[in-house]
């Protein structure tokens, strides 16, 4: 406010251009903010899991133990594949479109996976939602997790479907899988807070 | 406005998007882009929301003008008192002061063209008038929620399930309606800025929203996690917070009041805003200290994240809780009360018009110097103890967000009307109303601090007979509070229909939004302006090169 | 005016500001009447609060009004104000004024909090002061047996074992040791209960002797509710499943309102009863007689086993039928008004 400065026309005609673009860079930005934000409602489930872990004797009480095995492989499928996300934004930079759909496409079988997994984990562990308040934790944040991994399961496949299209994506515009891959990098790191808290603290116990 | 440099307007680009060079009165009603008509929208909705959460407070205080329960019942009154405060909060002041004036008022003051996600912008605002219809569906299925505005579990879990419910989803749907339009505005203020601009060059009520954006992303998903897990409480039959299956109801009250104080200063940060920008126009003097202000924002947006705790002084807290919380609490006193001086020393010396928008101004001032000394005192835990819950904190935050916010938004209302409509309030009515409003919030608000130390607690239908006459008081306030807005509704329909025309800049004020029409065009400048001063210098010579009647000069079009 | 020079005006001005400000904050009048060792305390620091608030008021106000009589716009002047804008010093001054006097504030906080007992909550018999000393204690042990205690199981037991209990404990500034009375208070929709273990008496009104170590333990049955005594200028939320405590020492007769300070449904409003701080020797007669009464009656035996609330209510009605508990044939409404008329010893006109 103390010094004026003066830009010259051009400058001011540039950014109008741009202005009328579709924001490339900007959705991007905005993604990540919002993950921030969408970030601490997790955090806010697992302030509460850790509040009741801290106040109760025996945390999980003994009918409702959790399973190691299947979640251990889950987490080291979902974990690879935000590896394996990343090929593919990589490819569609090189302007190696089969590239993207082949990695994406393995990327979302791999959320497949997990997802199905976590279904059966569900269903055999022999108790629900309503046991106790472990179980009420327990499903309340996988279930969260598991429909933010079908939200990015989904803009995978929105990604795959668009790739269709003739040069929809090409090095210079690949702003969707760009998305995608953040999208599925935050649904990698809550799971991996999640599975920390949940299921690799109880080994202290 | 008509220069050779138009022919430079790039003519591909608005035939590309399709747009009308003028919006039509039904295009306000559809899922538009434009900022300023998302901006409108905003606005006309939560005035409109104003004027139920109000008729709820007249009600409420009609039942309150004698000691007995006697002319609502009482789970209707508790209905009442839990909406009205969802509504004033939820769907008035959080949607007028940040959606509405940040919408409108950002794009034209950084000058861009349009928020930076303008379809999420609209899909933000359209979440609002749904959960309006959500709450008043919850009254009409079950009675309304009834266990206030905090909701606090059990009782929020065994009363009135199904309006609770609605109540949730309602607050859930605004909930991300702020997260996405906040998203928005730090975008927006962070990259869309014309070149020129630097951060330091940027009106004081941009740096409030910056804050404000901040303070909501982190705060408002912490809520949305409360009201969940209180959904499945209800419905799904988990025990998170029902204690004798383990749950805990002290948990549910940190998450509340971890997003609900910052929504305290959700509510307040944007109106600083827009004193920052009213008090130097109308004052005539640049405002006093840019850099203490802007940096006071954000150091309350800050400390505020950490103060929660002072809500819950009473309840199971720990000890050194409560002892942090007081001091962190009595911190944020420091840059409000930074503020507070530096709008005072605006004043000083100046040239002071007495336009309604700077009567409102000031009448802030005074309001929020009482509100926040009795914040101040709420405060330090030991006298806490005593006035938690009574009518004492009702009469506190009634100066703060009444005495503070609505006085904020009517100023800037009647600041920024010409450029909203392009047409001048009446400035004869906008004094009636000021003063109605004036005597009313003092009458209203001032003897609640007195019955609530002498021991009236709050949210309470029926009381002592020895209150009776305070209370009386507080009606009589009340209602004229309720007449006060009716001047106020009048003249804006009636303004905007016929008030006379407004021109581009009827405060000869520097900001950037004064650059263009009133109302401004679709997308905002037929040629994007370049920054050739600052926003408040006032009484300097590059003030002279926006000439009397606002018309910019050579020098400040390109 | 002319001739005397503006530091002499401004020392006027602060000498009356600080005047008036001393005068406000002794003579506000606004809180009621003192009943409890803790209250002049609390008073003591709202009084120096007023009196801090009322000079920054009179100061900040007398500059607004100030500058909006002397800076108005003048008509045809259409001129600008000066371009100031900033002072350094001035700012740094304003920052740390009210940083230091919120130091201060917060500071001398601390010490009446911790005069009150707020540091001692669920101190163990005489034990009081080294809990006092140890607050951070409480975050570490968050009562791990909550878990166990299941439903319909007596909660008043499970839940007083537990390490933490919120609220005010016995004040450093009285000798620690066993409080001389205590009271098991219950609060439910919409009424309190208060149970004294050591004769059995169970009554819908507080009775306590002044100036003896009374230890309430605020508990609550169904919903959230606060028990707050404006005149002892205590409060503390009576929380499902979490032991809540208070101890004072009342030091003035009378009788005094027991108020429900957080909304707990329909009838919060009437959830009022009251507290008679008697002499010694009307306390012990009071006693007496409540002693007599249960042992002439069997019903009031009871009460120490723990009734439900309507058979607690039943039995208070039945032996007294002139008490605060209401009948529970009688609408929520009459019992509103029942509680209504009792608080305000028939002053109300009942409806």
């Amino acid at each position: 406010m103390q010094g004026s400065i003066d830009s010259n026309a051009a400058v001011a005609n540039g950014h109008e251009v741009a202005a009328h673009e579709e924001h490339q860079d900007l959705r991007v930005l905005g993604l990540i903010t919002f993950l921030a934000s969408e970030f601490l409602m997790f955090a806010g489930f697992f302030a509460v899991f850790l509040v009741f872990r801290g106040s109760h004797v025996q945390w999980p009480p003994e009918e409702t133990e959790v399973e190691l095995l299947l979640p251990a492989v889950n987490t080291l499928i979902l974990v690879s594949s935000s590896w394996v996300i990343n090929l593919g934004t990589k490819a569609i930079k090189k302007n190696d479109l089969a590239g993207m759909r082949k990695w994406f496409g393995i990327t979302a079988a791999m959320g497949a996976v997990f997802l199905a997994g976590q279904v059966y984990e569900y269903m055999n562990l022999g108790y629900g939602l309503k046991t106790n308040l472990f179980s009420n934790c327990f499903y309340l944040t996988t279930g969260f997790h598991g429909a933010h991994v079908f939200i990015g399961l989904l803009l995978i496949l929105g990604v795959l479907w668009r790739s269709r299209r003739a040069n929809h994506y090409s090095d210079i515009t690949h702003t969707g899988p760009e998305m995608a891959e953040i999208y599925w990098h935050f649904v990698d790191v809550v799971w991996i807070v999640l599975f920390t808290l949940i299921y690799l603290l109880t080994l202290l116990n | 406005m008509a220069q050779a440099e138009v022919s430079i307007k790039p003519t591909e680009a608005q035939g590309g998007h399709g747009h009308p060079d003028k919006w039509k009165w039904y295009d306000y009603f559809t899922f538009n882009v434009d900022h300023k008509v998302i901006g409108i929208q905003y606005l006309v909705t939560s005035f409109l929301f104003y004027l139920v959460g109000g008729f709820m407070a007249v009600l409420m205080r009609t039942e309150l003008a004698t000691p007995d329960s006697d002319f609502l019942s009482p789970e209707l009154y508790n209905a009442f008192l839990t909406n009205h405060g969802t509504i004033m909060i939820f769907l008035w002041i959080v949607p007028a002061a940040i959606g509405g004036f940040g919408n409108f008022l950002i794009p034209l003051m950084i000058g861009a063209r349009d928020m930076a996600f303008p379809k999420l912008n609209a899909l933000a605002f359209w979440l609002n008038p749904p959960a309006g219809a959500v709450l008043a569906a919850s009254f009409f299925l079950g009675g309304g929620a009834q266990s206030g505005w905090t909701s606090y579990p059990p009782l929020s879990e065994i009363t009135a399930n199904l309006p609770q419910t609605l109540w949730c989803v309602a607050l859930i749907m605004v909930g991300t309606s702020s997260i996405l339009g906040s998203v928005n505005f730090l975008v927006t203020i962070w990259k869309m800025r014309v070149p020129s601009m630097a951060w330091d060059q940027m009106p004081l009520f941009c740096w409030a929203m910056v804050a404000t954006s901040i303070l909501a992303l982190f705060a408002t998903p912490v809520l949305a996690a409360a009201l969940i897990l209180l959904t499945f409480d209800i419905n799904f039959g988990t025990s998170f917070f029902k204690p004798d299956a383990g749950g805990n109801v002290v948990v549910y009250q940190h998450l509340f009041w971890f997003y609900s104080h910052p929504a305290v200063y959700l509510m307040i940060l944007p109106i600083f805003g827009i004193m920052s920008e009213v008090i130097p126009v109308h004052a005539r003097k640049p405002i006093f200290g840019y850099k203490a202000i802007a940096y006071s924002s954000l150091t309350i947006c800050l400390v505020g994240l950490f103060v929660w705790v002072h809500h819950m002084f009473t309840s199971g807290t720990a000890p050194w809780m409560r002892i942090f919380f007081t001091i962190s609490t009595l911190i944020v006193a420091v840059p409000t009360g930074v503020k507070i001086f530096s709008w005072v020393a605006t004043l000083w010396g100046g040239k002071i018009r007495y336009t309604t928008a700077m009567l409102f101004a000031v009448g802030l001032l005074s309001m929020f110097v009482f509100g926040g000394l009795s914040g101040v005192t709420l405060g330090a835990a030991p006298f806490d103890i005593h006035v938690h819950d009574t009518y004492y904190v009702v009469g506190h935050f009634h100066y703060v967000l009444f005495g503070g916010s609505v006085f904020g938004i009517y100023s800037g209302v009647y600041h920024w009307f010409p450029k909203i409509t392009g047409r001048m309030l009446n400035e004869g009515l906008g004094k009636v109303h000021f003063v109605l409003t004036f005597i009313g919030t003092i009458l209203t608000f001032t003897p609640m601090h007195n019955l609530g130390m002498q021991g009236m607690p709050r949210r309470v239908a029926m009381y002592d007979p020895q209150f009776a006459h305070l209370n009386q008081l507080v009606t009589v306030g009340a209602y004229i509070l309720a007449v006060s807005v009716i001047p106020f509704y009048i003249n804006v329909i009636w303004s905007w229909m016929a008030g006379a025309k407004a021109g581009p800049n009827p405060w000869n004020a520097l900001t950037m939004e004064w650059t263009t029409d009133s109302p401004p065009i679709i997308e905002n400048w037929e040629v994007l302006p370049v920054l050739t001063h600052g926003p408040y210098e006032y009484g300097m010579d590059k003030a002279d090169q926006v000439g009397p009647a606002g018309e910019p000069t050579e020098a400040t079009r390109v | 005016m002319k001739q005397i020079p503006a530091p002499f005006w401004t020392l006027v001005l602060g000498i009356a500001v600080t005047l008036i400000s001393l005068w406000v904050g002794q003579n506000h009048n606004l809180l009621p009447v003192q009943a409890s060792e803790q209250a002049p305390l609390v008073d003591d620091l709202f009084g120096v609060m007023v009196t801090i608030g009322t000079a920054l008021f009179i100061v900040v106000q007398g500059a607004i009004v100030y500058s909006m009589i002397r800076f108005r716009r003048r008509k045809g002047d259409d001129t600008d104000g000066p371009p100031i804008e900033g002072n350094l010093p001035l700012e740094a001054f304003w920052t740390a004024i009210p940083s230091i006097i919120v130091v201060g504030l917060g500071l001398y906080s601390v010490v009446v909090f911790q005069e009150m007992g707020g540091f001692s909550p669920g101190g163990h018999h005489g034990h009081g002061a080294m809990v006092a000393m140890a607050p951070q204690q409480s975050v570490i042990d968050v009562a791990p047996l909550l878990a166990q205690m299941g439903p319909g199981e007596n909660a008043d037991a499970d839940v007083y074992s537990k390490s933490q209990v919120y609220g005010f404990g016995a004040s450093p500034l009285l000798q620690p040791n066993q409080p001389d009375v205590t009271v098991n208070v219950t609060g439910m929709q919409f009424a309190w209960i208060f149970r004294y273990p050591d004769t059995g008496i169970t009554d819908g009104e507080l009775h306590i002797p002044v100036g003896k170590d009374v230890q309430l333990k605020i508990e609550a049955q169904d919903v959230i509710h606060s028990f707050w005594v404006p005149q002892f200028r205590l409060k503390q939320d009576a929380l499902p499943g979490e032991p809540g405590e208070l101890r004072f020492v009342a030091t003035r007769e009378g009788t005094y309102p027991v108020v429900c300070a957080e909304l707990c449904g329909s009838y919060h409003g009437a959830m009022r009863t009251q507290v008679i701080v008697h002499s010694p020797e009307d306390y012990a007669d009071w006693v007496a007689s409540r002693v007599a009464e249960a042992t002439s009656t069997t019903t009031v035996a009871q009460p120490l086993e723990n009734p439900s609330d309507a058979e607690y209510l039943a039995a208070m009605v039945k032996d007294r039928p002139t008490a605060i508990a209401p009948d529970l044939a009688q609408s929520p409404v009459q019992i509103a008004q029942m509680d209504h008329t009792q608080m305000d010893h028939g002053a109300a006109q009942n409806p």
